[in-house]
Parts: C-alpha cells; sequence; structure tokens
C-alpha cells in the first residue's frame, strides 16, 4: 500500500462567475520512505497538490490518502514546512519545536529531551533559546524542518521550503536535508520550482504542467543516496536534470477547458 | 480620538535609534540635548514672564506656588483623585474593548454586530458624552468613569481588532497543522500575535483617558487636578493651573513610560525593521 495516495484529485476555484481549474484528475502515489519531489511552473497547482495532502484545501473532486485513511483535515500526522517558515516568533527555537508536543499533551521532560534531539539534528543546539528574529533564513527553516520532525509525522510535506533563500544556502540546506532524511527515513513530497532542486533530493521527478494543473510526467532518479557533490556533478545527473527541464520548459501547448 | 497605531510606530528608544542611521549623527548625548532644551525652554519662560507678559507667573512662582500645594498635601491627594479616576475608568474600558476587539476580529458574526456601534462612537468625542452622562447618571463619580473608560475602551478595541484580523494566516495553518485545535489556536497564536497591537492599543487608551481626565473633573468634582484648575481659573490664579498642567503632563508622560516598559518587555520578539 502507498504510503500517500491521490485519486483524481482535482480543485476548481471560483472566479467571479467563472471557475479556474487548478488541479485537474492527478492520479499519483509515494512508497513508504520515498523522497517525491514535484517541480513545474508557476500556476501548476503544485502548491494546491500540498495543500490537499496536508488538509489546508479542500479538493473538489477525488481524495487523498494517508496509509490509507481519508485527509479531512489538518493533523499532526502530515508535517508541513512551508516557504515563510512559519516560526512562532514569540517562542524560542526550543518553544517552537516544543509547540506541537506541547499540543498533543507531552510531559515536560519528554518533550524537553525530544526538542533537544531534533534540535540537535538540524545542528541548532547551540541557538535553542534564540527567538526567530535572530536567526537568518537558513537557520529559520532548519528550526521549521526540527519543528515538523519533532511532531513524529507519518509524511512530511514540503512547500517550496528553500525558495527564499540564496543560492549557497539552498545547497548547503539540501544536502542537510537529505542527510536528515537519510538518519531519519520518512515519506517526503517536496514541491519546488527549482529543476536541479528536484533531481538532486528526489528518488522520482514528477512534473507538473499549467491550466489546467496536472501531472505531465513522472521521471525515475536512479541516483544512488548518499548524494554528494560528486553527483552533482555527474554527468547521469546532468543528463537527468536535462530531462527534468525539457519536460518542465517544453511542455505541449495546453488543452482548453 | 486618535487612530490605531501600527506596533511599533509608536516604539522609539533603541529600535528607533538603531532605525535611523542616515542624517549626521550627533556627538551629543541624546539625554544631554534634552536636557539642554528642557532648560532653554524654562529659560524662555522665564524671559517672557520678566518681561511682564500680562498675567504670567514664572517658574519661580509657579514653584513656589507648587511647592505650598504640595506641602498643605492638596497636591497629592489631587493627583490621587485623578490617577485613581484614570486607572479605574481605563482598567474598565481596557477590561471590556480586549475581549470584544477579540471577538469582532475572531467570529464575523461578532463583527458584523459590534462594529457599526464600536465605528458610530468612536466618532463622538467622549466629551460630547458629558452632557449626556451628566443627565443619565448624575454627578458623582460614576459619569466620570464612565467618560474616561469609553475613551480607553474605543482606542483599544479597534487597535485590538486591527490585530486580531492581522494574524498571519500561515501561522494559524502551522499551528493547525501541527494538531492545533480552535481553542489552542487561540490562546498560543492569536493572543501573542496580537499582543503588540492591544498593548499599543492601550497605550493609545491609557493617553486618550488621561486626556479625558481634566474635562470629566468638571463634572462638579470636589477634588482632582482638573477640579483645582477649574477653581484656580474662577480666582485668576495662574500658578496653580501652571502646577496642575505640569502635573498633568509629568504624570501622562510617566504612565505612558511605563507601559512603553512593560511593550518592550512583553514583545521584544518583534523583528523590527
Amino acid at each position: 500500500m502507498n504510503k500517500i495516495e491521490f485519486r483524481g484529485v482535482g480543485k476548481v476555484y471560483p472566479l467571479g462567475a467563472d471557475t479556474v481549474t487548478a488541479l485537474s484528475a492527478v492520479d499519483l502515489g509515494l512508497a513508504d520512505g520515498e523522497f517525491v519531489t514535484v517541480v513545474g511552473p508557476s500556476g501548476c497547482g503544485k502548491s494546491t497538490l500540498l495543500g490537499i495532502a496536508a488538509g489546508l484545501v479542500e479538493p473538489s473532486s477525488g481524495s487523498v490518502t494517508v496509509d490509507g485513511g481519508p485527509v479531512t483535515g489538518p493533523g499532526p500526522d502530515r508535517g508541513v514546512i512551508f516557504q515563510q517558515y512559519a516560526l512562532f516568533p514569540w517562542l524560542t527555537v526550543r518553544g517552537n519545536v516544543e509547540f506541537g508536543l506541547k499540543v498533543a499533551g507531552m510531559g515536560r521532560a519528554e518533550r524537553r529531551a525530544r526538542a533537544e534531539r531534533y534540535i540537535g539534528l538540524v545542528g541548532l543546539t547551540d541557538f535553542a533559546d534564540a527567538l526567530p528574529k535572530t536567526l537568518s533564513g537558513g537557520m529559520r527553516q532548519r528550526c521549521a524542518i526540527a519543528r515538523a520532525y519533532a511532531a513524529d509525522p507519518r509524511v512530511l510535506l514540503m512547500d517550496e521550503p528553500f525558495g527564499a533563500l540564496d543560492a549557497l544556502t539552498r545547497v548547503r540546506m539540501q544536502d542537510q536535508l537529505l542527510d536528515t532524511w537519510s538518519r531519519e527515513r520518512r515519506t517526503v513530497l517536496f514541491i519546488t520550482h527549482d529543476v536541479d532542486e528536484a533531481v538532486y533530493l528526489g528518488n522520482r521527478v514528477v512534473v507538473m504542467a499549467a491550466g489546467p494543473g496536472r501531472v505531465q510526467e513522472v521521471i525515475d532518479v536512479d541516483l544512488p543516496y548518499p548524494r554528494t557533490e560528486q553527483t552533482r556533478l555527474s554527468p547521469e545527473f546532468a543528463a537527468l536534470r536535462n530531462r527534468v527541464w525539457r519536460a518542465v520548459y517544453h511542455q505541449p501547448p495546453a488543452k482548453e477547458g | 480620538m486618535s487612530a490605531p497605531a501600527e506596533p511599533g510606530a509608536a516604539g522609539t528608544g533603541t529600535a528607533r535609534r538603531r532605525r535611523a542611521p542616515e542624517g549626521p549623527r550627533s556627538r551629543v548625548p541624546a539625554a544631554a540635548l534634552n536636557a539642554v532644551s528642557l532648560a532653554a525652554g524654562v529659560g524662555v519662560w522665564a524671559a517672557l514672564a520678566g518681561a511682564g507678559v500680562q498675567g504670567l507667573p514664572g517658574p519661580v512662582e509657579v514653584a513656589q506656588r507648587g511647592w505650598e500645594l504640595g506641602a498643605d498635601g492638596t497636591l497629592v491627594q489631587d493627583a490621587l483623585a485623578s490617577l485613581r479616576r484614570v486607572f479605574v475608568g481605563f482598567a474598565l474600558g481596557t477590561a471590556l474593548a480586549v475581549p470584544v476587539g477579540f471577538l469582532m476580529g475572531w467570529y464575523g458574526t461578532a463583527r458584523g454586530l459590534l462594529e457599526p456601534w464600536v465605528q458610530f462612537f468612536r466618532t463622538i468625542p467622549p466629551l460630547a458624552i458629558i452632557p449626556l452622562a451628566i443627565v443619565l447618571l448624575g454627578i458623582g463619580e460614576t459619569p466620570k468613569l464612565v467618560v474616561i473608560g469609553l475613551g480607553a475602551f474605543l482606542s483599544c478595541v479597534i487597535s485590538t481588532f486591527q490585530g486580531v484580523i492581522g494574524v498571519d494566516s500561515t501561522l494559524i495553518n502551522a499551528a493547525r497543522v501541527l494538531g492545533a485545535n480552535d481553542r489552542v489556536i487561540f490562546a498560543r497564536v492569536v493572543v501573542p500575535a496580537s499582543s503588540p497591537f492591544i498593548i499599543v492599543g492601550m497605550r493609545v487608551g491609557l493617553g486618550s483617558a488621561w486626556a479625558t481626565l481634566v474635562a470629566a473633573e468638571l463634572i462638579a468634582a470636589q477634588e482632582g487636578l482638573g477640579f483645582r484648575m477649574q477653581h484656580a481659573q474662577i480666582y485668576y490664579d495662574l500658578p496653580t493651573i501652571f502646577v496642575g498642567l505640569i502635573t498633568i503632563g509629568v504624570l501622562g508622560l510617566l504612565m505612558d513610560r511605563l507601559l512603553l516598559a512593560a511593550e518592550r518587555r512583553l514583545t521584544g520578539w518583534q523583528d523590527r525593521r
């Protein structure tokens, strides 16, 4: 059984008297422990797809299941990482990481220990008592990743998490994310608009097309983990990147309707 | 009265100083400049009084009267009476404004029901309510407290409401995906996220309460700074009026500094530009 299963998922938004089809009949399954990246031009509905899996957006048609159970709303079994970090600015790094645990009613000592562990996992131990305003963008996102991990979700949903970071920080964050993922294996659905990022991180790359938003092509990335700079510079990586690039930037014209 | 300010707009001190790199920096510390400015102001005042501006008492005369009023206990008694009114009125107004502001921000129904009334009363200066308050509530303490409280309420309610509707929806979503229900989101996200607005509202509300005080004390008061000045006016007792004005100014400034310190402590997490 797939960990996450999209079946005929569609989303239609009203626009005045008219409607806009953001997403049309998407079928997609993520196996347990798989890292799937979704890439596509803006307006292809990739963020809507993630929002539906998170339970923050209600699909107009179709359904999403996680471990066979239908998604009916947001819940701690699906960790979400937002592009804007979405840290609570009045809480320290520790307070943010403990938030979900507190909500779940976990005891103080256990909460502490758990937060400590995940703060360490993302390398923020020295900043555990710092407020978000004192952290760089990359550190904020690491804190958000620790927060999502600490709640022990069955799947991680990442919505362009590194989109707001500069190119160098981005590369570092990608390596760190893969490192974290290899140590704490989760099923990941990762949205991005960056072709390199999609290929570098994913087992599979889902290329989406716009108007209406739909899955254009699914490309397997058979590069072994752990991936390193060597991977990035390899001809195999280049070939895959070119293939994904063409799928993203040379899409057949949209069918009207 | 005053429009709700952005949190941070009222913030001064370190944040403001850090934020103003443009312009030539003064080599003299700000505190010294303030002291020089105050001394110069008093000097100008003394010069004007010395030059014989009609009826204007000089600083020495006013200080003397201040000493007399202080020594016989009148000043302290008046100041305490005024402070009590402001605090009670302000506390009542704010205690009502915060929950009402939250209701208006959180529930569309409450907003629809309450907003026209709040907006309508906001356009009426609290002072204009005085005649009505006297007729309905008599001339005791109640009408004074109602008028002062109304001023504080209206300033604070709008600010709280703005704070609640301005809470970043990403933060609410972030709490939701971590398993928070509506009650938890309200207590752990909406309340802290809107606290800077509430505190700014309280500062504006306190200013408004203080501003309403003197007029409220015109309603048949037996003591209070406003009453003392009103009484002095009848006898052309300008030094007493000056003592009253200065006391009101100094007390108002002290109260604002206190709230500002509270604001810094409670909302220091804000990422100010």
